[in-house]
């Protein structure tokens, strides 16, 4: 199998994989970071986000052969202690339920919160669009958003 | 505050009512073993099967219920730390493995907090009893002149002692016979806000689902199911898949008929978990399809309203309800149909089994682990002792991951290939190899007198049964299934309810709120319907139904309310601002309905502009009895809402030649955030027994949302989802 240099939270990484293996897999069955969720497979429903060079992407899609010179950031990368403003948010509102997606959501709403530090109630739920929660904590995810925001600011 | 009598070891199992019997309380039964007392000075004190409290503070409380994101890791251990007077910071959840001493370990029904409730509170009231004991006891004191409280044990003269420093004298006292139970208004966590104490790991990644799951040597499988339910393997050509990359072994796996046997098919054994996919995808196999072949969504809903356009099997008869649609002064009639569901949580089915020869480890998110310990035991014909069921968390369950299914075909792959694996679901297998939520036509033709009073209403309802399950063939539905239609609380003199046949062609299975989603949806709509009839306005028309104060006579152990329900109903009513003023084009419409001995109304305001249906508000009212955790139930109930929703709006599993035609969340959709209104929920206050929180939110959302709709526009929509009459 070939090996490709990967960079993930700031480390580098060696990962012998076959050329179309998505991300998700790489981190999960290779790597060992099992933060990232496997949810459809199919980039619908967001479980398995995380960032490359910032940018929240959905690893399920994502070959490992297109990704050498990228910075990867995961669930497990995004701050020491869980202490990013929008995990602390998420632990204010109390958040997850099963909290399976959650992982998805947070790196969503991190990279959203880049780009966009201070959004509306409409633009924080558009930009929460790709990020399925079947146990549906939407109130309570967009609420978080928001306080995430405050913090930031 | 009644004082528990006889509390003797075997006093005490039978008093606190496990079902099994089977609680065991001696310390020497149980062993905390690789928890919490790493270090080797530390003491355990450990009471009973829920309670190891360490000799530096630190307090493990067992967890029997599995956690899905219903909080019953922290609700039911809350329960425990505020009889015990504890300090929460101090406390560990640990999650039991599947076993019988712990009682009924099934977490669905919506019954964790309810049936455990009495128990846990007894538990961590026995734990304070002995340590004031203890403290008593050291001091040299009357017990009378001490109390607990967080953590401490205090004597009237003001000294005190840490629960952890009275672990070595705590160990030598018996069990009392009596305890007393704390007075509700001293309660500490019971009834307030507690955060999940999971919330830390579930929010940094950490948690470790059952997916999550690693152990040495472990190799991955992903496995091809016929696309018929129970066709068997004819022939497989494995060529391609052992080429792939990655791809170890191809095995078989049998099925099993039988409730929680495994569908069988073929599995690819891999180094990683996308090797396992490609393999089984590249898998050529031949397949000897089933009598399930002539499964078609169209024409079987056919044939089951035509069930229900004929009498069918009386359930309950009151009065005379042919005489009283020849008395009426209007008839009213409708027939709604609803399709089957998939659960679909976030974390698919998936386990971790590792097989050595008699002995079997299994790591699994799943909400029956003593139902999956039988069933492995049985599969492997070992003794149940030598199965270990560790829980880990659940990616969401919603009844799915109640069947043991998908842990007995690991295990039939771990021993098959002698070593751990993990059997991977993939999307497509979820949603294509579920046990539905049953698919249903329902009849219903009521009688107005001039008053407009309701004098008859006939209900007929035809489903594939989840009995089908248990007893393949079975085509009428089991007592309880019939239950949310029979004990309908309107006080109507001529009333009848039958259920035709319906025969399954797929695995038919509980989802959350069962049954009470075709019942709750065909009753509140035909309520309104005839409220329409009537001429009545549908709120008062509705009180009006459900009549005087009294408690219905059912056939289960808790009671229903009529109050109770009209209170709810009135709540959310006004809650939703049912009586003022609305935007131009909008209208609320109301639900409600009485399941898992709950009383939950939904008031919910919708407007359509140019065909497309808006849900602006959803206003929720529970009655659930004493309420435990009042974050969680809030949460539970804004859950319900969008699950509720989302049937309404995209809900609809359907077979063509017996095969399932959705794949995964683009065809099988799911509400978004975009589309998520708000929610506010109500918790009415109350010192009855709890009663369940889980499901009971869902039935009413998707009938609320018709009855609005038809407020709104005039029209009446009877059948699901609503993404087929092209409103959403």
């Amino acid at each position: 199998m070939p090996t490709y240099n990967l960079k993930v939270n700031g480390e580098k990484q060696v990962v012998e994989a076959e050329s179309d293996t998505p991300l998700l897999w790489a981190l999960r069955d290779n790597l060992d970071l099992v933060g990232t969720k496997f949810g459809c497979g199919i980039g619908q429903c967001g479980a398995c986000t995380v960032h490359i060079d910032g940018t929240a992407t959905r690893s399920c899609l994502l070959p490992v052969s297109a990704l050498e010179d990228k910075e990867i950031t995961t669930i497990e990368g995004l701050s020491e202690n869980g202490s990013h403003p929008v995990q602390q948010a998420w632990k204010e509102v109390d958040v997850p339920q099963c909290g399976y997606c959650q992982a998805g959501q947070i790196m969503t709403a991190s990279a959203f919160l880049e780009t966009n530090p201070k959004p509306t109630e409409e633009e924080i739920k558009i930009a929460m669009n790709g990020n399925i929660c079947r146990c549906s904590a939407y109130n309570r995810i967009q609420r978080a958003v928001a306080i995430a925001s405050e913090k930031i600011g | 505050m009644a004082p528990i009598k006889n509390i003797s070891r075997r006093g005490f199992i039978k008093g606190i009512g496990l079902a099994s019997g089977g609680l065991v309380l001696a310390s020497s039964a149980y062993s905390f073993s690789n928890f919490g007392s790493k270090e080797e000075d530390i003491l355990e004190f450990n009471p009973n099967l829920f309670v190891q409290l360490n000799s530096n503070g630190s307090l493990i409380l067992v967890a029997s219920r599995s956690e899905m994101g219903q909080g019953v890791r922290t609700s039911l251990t809350s329960v425990i730390a505020d009889e015990m007077e504890a300090d929460w910071d101090k406390v560990i959840v640990k999650q039991a493995t599947g076993d019988a001493k712990y009682g009924n370990q099934n977490t669905d029904g919506s019954r964790s907090v309810r049936t455990l409730f009495e128990t846990m509170r007894k538990m961590g009231a026995t734990v304070k009893a002995v340590l004031i004991t203890a403290a008593a006891k050291s001091w040299k004191v009357p017990e009378s002149e001490c109390i607990a409280k967080n953590h401490f044990i205090i004597h009237s003269s003001g000294k005190k002692i840490g629960f952890g420093d009275l672990v070595e004298i705590a160990k030598e006292i018996s069990i009392p016979e009596n305890v007393i139970l704390k007075d509700p208004k001293d309660f500490k966590f019971i009834g307030k806000k507690l955060p999940s104490i999971d919330v830390e790991n579930l929010s940094n990644g950490s948690a470790v689902f059952g997916l999550d799951k690693r152990v040495p040597n472990m190799k991955f499988a992903a496995i091809k199911r016929c696309s018929v339910a129970f066709g068997t393997v004819k022939s497989v050509d494995k060529t391609e898949a052992l080429k792939i990359n990655g791809v170890l072994d191809v095995v078989e796996v049998p099925m099993l008929i039988k409730a929680f046997g495994p569908l069988g098919g073929v599995a690819v054994i891999a180094t990683n978990t996308w090797a396992a996919f490609k393999g089984r995808d590249a898998l050529k196999i031949e397949w000897n399809y089933s009598k399930n072949t002539s499964y078609n969504s169209e024409t079987f809903m056919d044939s089951i309203t035509a069930n229900v356009h004929k009498p069918g099997k009386v359930e309950k008869s009151i009065g005379n309800i042919d005489n009283a649609f020849k008395k009426a002064n209007k008839t009213h009639e409708a027939t709604y149909k609803l399709p089957h569901l998939a659960h679909a949580p976030m974390e698919v089915p998936n386990a971790v089994v590792s097989v050595k020869g008699d002995i079997c480890e299994v790591w699994a998110p799943i909400q029956s682990p003593q139902a999956a310990r039988r069933e492995v035991a049985n599969f492997l014909e070992t003794d149940q002792s030598n199965v270990t069921i560790n829980v880990t968390f659940l990616g969401g369950g919603f009844g799915r991951k109640a069947k043991p299914d998908f842990i007995v075909e690991a295990t039939a792959v771990s021993k098959a290939i002698n070593g751990p694996v993990q059997v991977v679901w993939s999307r497509e297998d979820d949603i294509q190899h579920s046990y539905y939520h049953t698919v249903s036509s329902q009849f219903l033709k009521g009688a107005i007198d001039k008053n407009g009073k309701v004098t008859g209403w006939l209900h007929r309802f035809a489903l594939p049964t989840i009995g089908s399950t248990f007893t393949p063939g079975r085509d009428l539905p089991q007592p309880w299934e019939a239950r949310s239609a029979t004990d309908v609380p309107y006080d109507i003199p001529n009333l009848q309810i039958e259920a035709g046949k319906a025969d399954a062609h797929v695995r038919i299975g509980w989802l959350r709120s069962v049954i009470n989603i075709p019942h709750g949806f065909a009753i509140n709509v035909f309520a309104d319907e005839l409220a329409h009839e009537a001429g009545k306005d549908p709120l008062e028309f509705r009180l009006n139904l459900i009549g005087k104060d009294r408690i219905q006579e059912t056939k289960d152990a808790y009671k229903y309310d009529t109050s109770k329900l009209k209170h709810v109903l009135k709540t959310a009513a006004k809650n939703a601002g049912y009586d003022k003023q609305l935007p131009e084009g909008h209208a609320i419409g109301l639900a409600v309905h009485y399941s898992f001995y709950s009383h939950v109304a939904a008031a919910i305001e919708v407007s359509v502009t140019n065909g497309k249906l808006t849900i602006h508000k959803i206003s929720v009212v529970i009655d659930c009895g004493t309420a435990i955790n009042r974050d969680t139930i809030t949460a539970q109930m804004e859950g319900a809402a969008i699950f509720g929703m989302s049937l309404a709006y995209y809900g609809k599993i359907t077979a063509k030649d017996g095969a399932i035609e959705q794949s995964n969340f683009h065809n099988y959709q799911v509400l978004r955030m975009p589309n998520a209104p708000k929610i506010q929920v109500e918790i009415v206050n109350s010192n009855d027994k709890p009663t369940g929180v889980g499901e009971p939110g869902v039935p009413v959302i998707a009938p609320a949302i018709i009855n609005a709709i038809f407020k709104a526009t005039g029209k009446r929509y009877r059948t699901l989802p609503l993404s087929d009459h092209g409103l959403v």
